[in-house]
């Protein structure tokens, strides 16, 4: 399949590109939408959202989860909030400024008319979650409150509590739901995604496995949506939940679909520092906490003393020092290095000296513990029950972690990806974030592409296929993925080496996060790709999976997930060796400024790099998508 | 930091639906008090694996207690000894060395085990699916502020919203009754304006969902205390009011 980077750009000035294009797709009569099949996989925002609209709408849909049910997915854990350009504070938001905010903080390197056209039904977000129950916080007089959130000079960010993302997610999982209950939807839990099958040019379906069972089965469509996550994973350690994964992405990857911007991978400043070397995962606390906790490390790297012990002189508040404009609500990457240098230089706190402070005091005194208590209770509980320590009373620590993937699966203006007929929606494409992600823009994508872009879209695609039927799951192209499928997983069982999946996944997280984390050189990717495949080769001869392949087994489940982090690893080291320059989260020691500020290229790198798969992981072919700005002229990202 | 000692854990094994099932015990000689409990059970498995022994199947994913996919009953206690907390947020620090720790899948009629400590709660999804939504599909809705909601009852209603589902309620309950997993999500939704014109609908379909299923309610107030979000068992009683209102409201003239 060749690869083809139109992005089908609508015509007109930018704010009428996404009204152009509503004015012009084809549609689908309404008697002829249960006509057509479409498989969605994931149930996330972008998923639930997407599934439950297009059931709406009157086509047939065949949704699935690896979960036991579709509200646990992993946007259920996105703590602080979502963004709109609802200017309900009036304090100067508009569509245009979220829309500028959004590219130049992914330091222009996302497509332009792309992020216009989710500022635009930002707005409709709020709406739709409102009409369906989401309990967003309000003011006394009833109304939706605001908050600034990292990043922000305008208070955009609506929230519910600290549970925003599981606020949202169960609106979209309940109006999933109501379709499922209708018979619109046939859901499909615990089966995961295996392969992507494409007959005549197109996507035809997908091949399953069902986790309790073993079972390998095909499933075909007039279209598939994957929407099936990032793969912050990859680096093992990471705020992700435990079975997030890179496989139905990696799987399409394979199959045909370009990867792009693997090396953009986004380190959150604000989680729970690393206790010990047997931790599975790291716990986020939402950056809303920088709106009233100050982030410092004692100026001394010898420093022994508790933290109240230690004279105000003897602070380095060193986001305000250094960001006086933006202080404690610097970018997540800008915040995340400067974290970095400061426990690299030895000022770090707690007994790994591996975290900074993050402290309320100053908060407390001025508006009391009550209101810090209503703002961020729940966070303030959570970090106790993890740390053990009271955070009322000792300053947090914190340090950064992988948290969000702008890179993922490439798409065109309808989401669709270099695959006819497969689509890729939230965090799991590469569209709107660019580089670098703002802080309560992701649940904001995920509900925008389901509900909102992919239910347009989709249809324009699918207009050209009416009274074509559904793809035979006998064809042949099925029976082949599905074999290759079933001997994928009898090898993991038959290898019978002497380590556990886990086992692999952490040394070769270990390897990523060192040399593919938040500082990248051209030495450290190097001896990261000699090293990943030497690692691979000892997974393909050591690995064990014990049990069976008929009845539940998470170890199984793990190799074939871990299997596509090696092959994904391989390229987002690729990719972050390719881009010699450093912008957003990709932060190339050799490209930086006197003073350590990160140096982009915009003569030689404004593209977007798309792979293509040729069958070796180490030699994959890199693709070019040009970024032309119409509207906002490059400008070097400043925040000082 | 410091450690454990002489940890064992008396585990629950069973290998699918049909098998009877089987305590099974591990000894554990020294573990951090920093860790969690799930990962705890992580190490056990990878002793497990690397010794030839298929490791125990649980069901875990976010890890931050929010997802409510964790699920185990630890020395008879759903989510364990501490209060307010799911399992995966339960250190290691809440234990002393020496101890012996039950565990157990939640138990349950209508959470049929599949294998070791992972259970089918897809009942709880069958009550969502019969009346657990506010019907407004996508596009038109409003603007955002168009109705005011009193903050009060925008937090009652988040209170009861915070139900993350993972059903130590049912598991707490003497009944195996999920009065508080289908108060909590009834009481969310007929709290706000937005939920009205459903709310005895609603009301009604969830009940009687809920009631093919599960157990009664006779108001031991196990699940409350069990509950890793603390909710109220206030939501049953709201619950049962809707729901007694719904057999003798003439829904014609609900607005008045």
């Amino acid at each position: 399949m060749s690869i083809n980077l139109d992005a089908k750009i609508p015509d007109g000035p930018m704010a009428d590109k996404w009204n152009n294009y509503k004015a012009h797709e084809k549609l689908v009569n309404p008697s002829n939408k249960r006509k057509f099949k479409i498989i969605v996989v994931g149930t996330g925002l972008a998923g639930a959202s997407a599934a439950a609209t297009l059931a709406e709408l009157g086509y047939g849909v065949d949704a699935f989860t690896f979960h036991d049910s579709p509200r646990r997915a992993h946007s259920i854990a996105a703590q602080g909030g979502i963004n709109a350009a609802k200017n309900y504070k009036g304090d100067g938001d508009s569509v245009y400024r979220l829309f500028y905010d959004t590219v130049k903080g992914g330091d222009f390197r996302s497509r332009e008319a792309n992020v216009h056209r989710l500022a635009e039904v930002s707005v409709n977000i709020i709406d739709q979650m409102v009409a369906q129950g989401v309990p967003f916080a309000r003011e006394y007089g009833g109304m939706l409150d605001n908050r600034s959130f990292g990043g922000a000079q305008v208070s955009r960010t609506f929230y519910a509590r600290g549970q925003t993302g599981q606020q949202l997610l169960i609106g979209a999982y309940q109006q999933l739901a109501r379709q499922i209950g209708l018979g619109n939807v046939n859901l499909y839990n615990r089966m995961e995604l295996v392969d992507i099958v494409n007959i005549d040019g197109r996507c035809a379906g997908i091949v399953t496995r069902d986790l309790l069972t073993g079972e390998v089965s095909s499933h075909s469509a007039h279209a598939v949506v994957l929407a099936t996550g990032g793969y912050g994973n990859a680096f093992y350690l990471s705020t992700n939940a435990m079975a997030c994964n890179a496989t139905a992405v990696w799987r399409a990857h394979r199959k045909g679909a370009a990867f792009a911007n693997p090396c953009y991978t986004q380190i959150h400043p604000t989680c729970i520092p690393q206790a010990d070397d047997f931790q599975s995962k790291l716990t986020l606390m939402s950056e809303s906490l920088r709106n009233d906790g100050r982030v410092w490390v004692p100026k001394s790297a010898d420093e022994t003393r508790a933290a109240a012990d230690i004279p105000e002189g003897e602070r380095d508040y060193y986001l305000e020092r250094i960001y006086p404009s933006f202080g404690n609500l610097a970018p997540r990457d800008v915040s995340s290095r400067a974290a970095k240098r400061a426990v690299d230089a030895g000022q770090g706190v707690g007994p790994l000296k591996n975290g900074v402070y993050l402290d309320f005091a100053e908060a407390i005194g001025r508006l009391g513990e009550d209101v810090i208590r209503e703002r961020y209770g729940n966070l303030f509980e959570m970090y106790e029950r993890i740390t053990g320590e009271n955070p009322y009373q000792v300053p947090m620590r914190i340090y950064p972690a992988s948290h969000y993937t702008m890179g993922g699966l490439w798409v065109d203006y309808e989401l669709m990806t270099t695959v006819p007929g497969l689509y890729c929606a939230g965090e799991a494409n590469y569209s709107d974030h660019g580089a670098n992600r703002l802080g309560a823009s992701a649940l904001m994508q995920g509900l925008a592409d389901g509900y909102f872009v992919l239910p347009y879209t989709i249809s324009n695609f699918l207009s050209g296929l009416l009274n074509k039927p559904i793809p035979d799951t006998g064809h042949e192209e099925f029976k082949k993925a599905e074999t290759a499928a079933s001997d994928r997983f009898k090898r993991f069982l038959s290898i019978g080496g002497t380590r556990s999946p886990d086992y692999f996944h952490r040394e070769l997280g270990k390897i990523i996060w060192d040399n593919c984390g938040m500082e990248r050189t051209q030495q450290g990717l190097e001896q990261a790709l000699s090293e990943i495949p030497a690692l691979y080769e000892e997974f393909k001869t050591d690995l064990r999976v014990t049990g069976d392949g008929e009845s539940t087994n998470q170890t199984l489940e793990k190799a074939g997930r871990v299997e596509d982090f090696f092959e994904l690893g391989m390229l987002m080291c690729r990719d972050a060796l390719t881009r010699e320059e450093s912008c957003g989260g990709h932060f190339r020691a050799e490209h930086q400024e006197g003073d350590g500020e990160a140096k982009r290229d915009d003569e030689n790198f404004a593209h977007v790099a798309a792979w293509e798969w040729s069958g070796d992981p180490m030699a994959p072919i890199r693709h070019q998508e040009e970024l032309e700005y119409e509207v906002i002229q490059f400008q070097t990202r400043s925040y000082k | 930091m410091s450690h454990l000692n002489n940890i064992t854990i008396k585990i629950w094994r069973q290998s699918g639906p049909a098998d009877s099932g089987r305590f099974e015990s591990h000894l554990i000689d020294e573990i951090s008090d920093e860790a969690s409990f799930l990962e705890l059970l992580d190490i056990l498995n990878e002793t497990l694996i690397e010794s030839g022994l298929e490791a125990i199947a649980f069901d875990h994913d976010c890890r931050e207690g929010i997802c409510g996919t964790c699920s185990l009953m630890i020395d008879g206690r759903a989510h364990g000894p501490e209060r307010g907390t799911a399992t995966c947020q339960l250190h290691m620090r809440k234990f002393s060395s020496g101890d012996t720790i039950v565990v157990e899948p939640w138990r349950a009629k209508a959470f049929p085990i599949i294998k070791d400590l992972m259970v089918d709660r897809a009942p709880l999804d069958r009550i969502i699916e019969s009346g657990g939504f506010i019907t407004a599909e996508t596009g038109g809705a409003p603007d955002a502020n168009l109705i005011p909601i009193p903050k009060p009852v925008a937090d009652a209603s988040m209170d009861a919203a915070e139900c993350i589902g993972c059903g130590a309620c049912v598991a707490a309950c003497p009944n195996g009754a999920a009065n508080l997993f289908t108060g909590a999500k009834m009481s969310h939704l007929n709290l706000l304006p937005q939920g009205q014109a459903e709310r005895f609908k609603r009301a009604e379909a969830m009940v009687e969902t809920m009631d093919e299923y599960f157990g009664s309610c006779t108001n031991h107030g196990e699940c409350e205390a069990a509950c890793p979000k603390s909710i109220s068992i206030d939501v049953i009683a709201m619950m049962n009011a809707d729901y007694l209102k719904s057999k003798f409201k003439n829904r014609k003239s609900l607005s008045r």
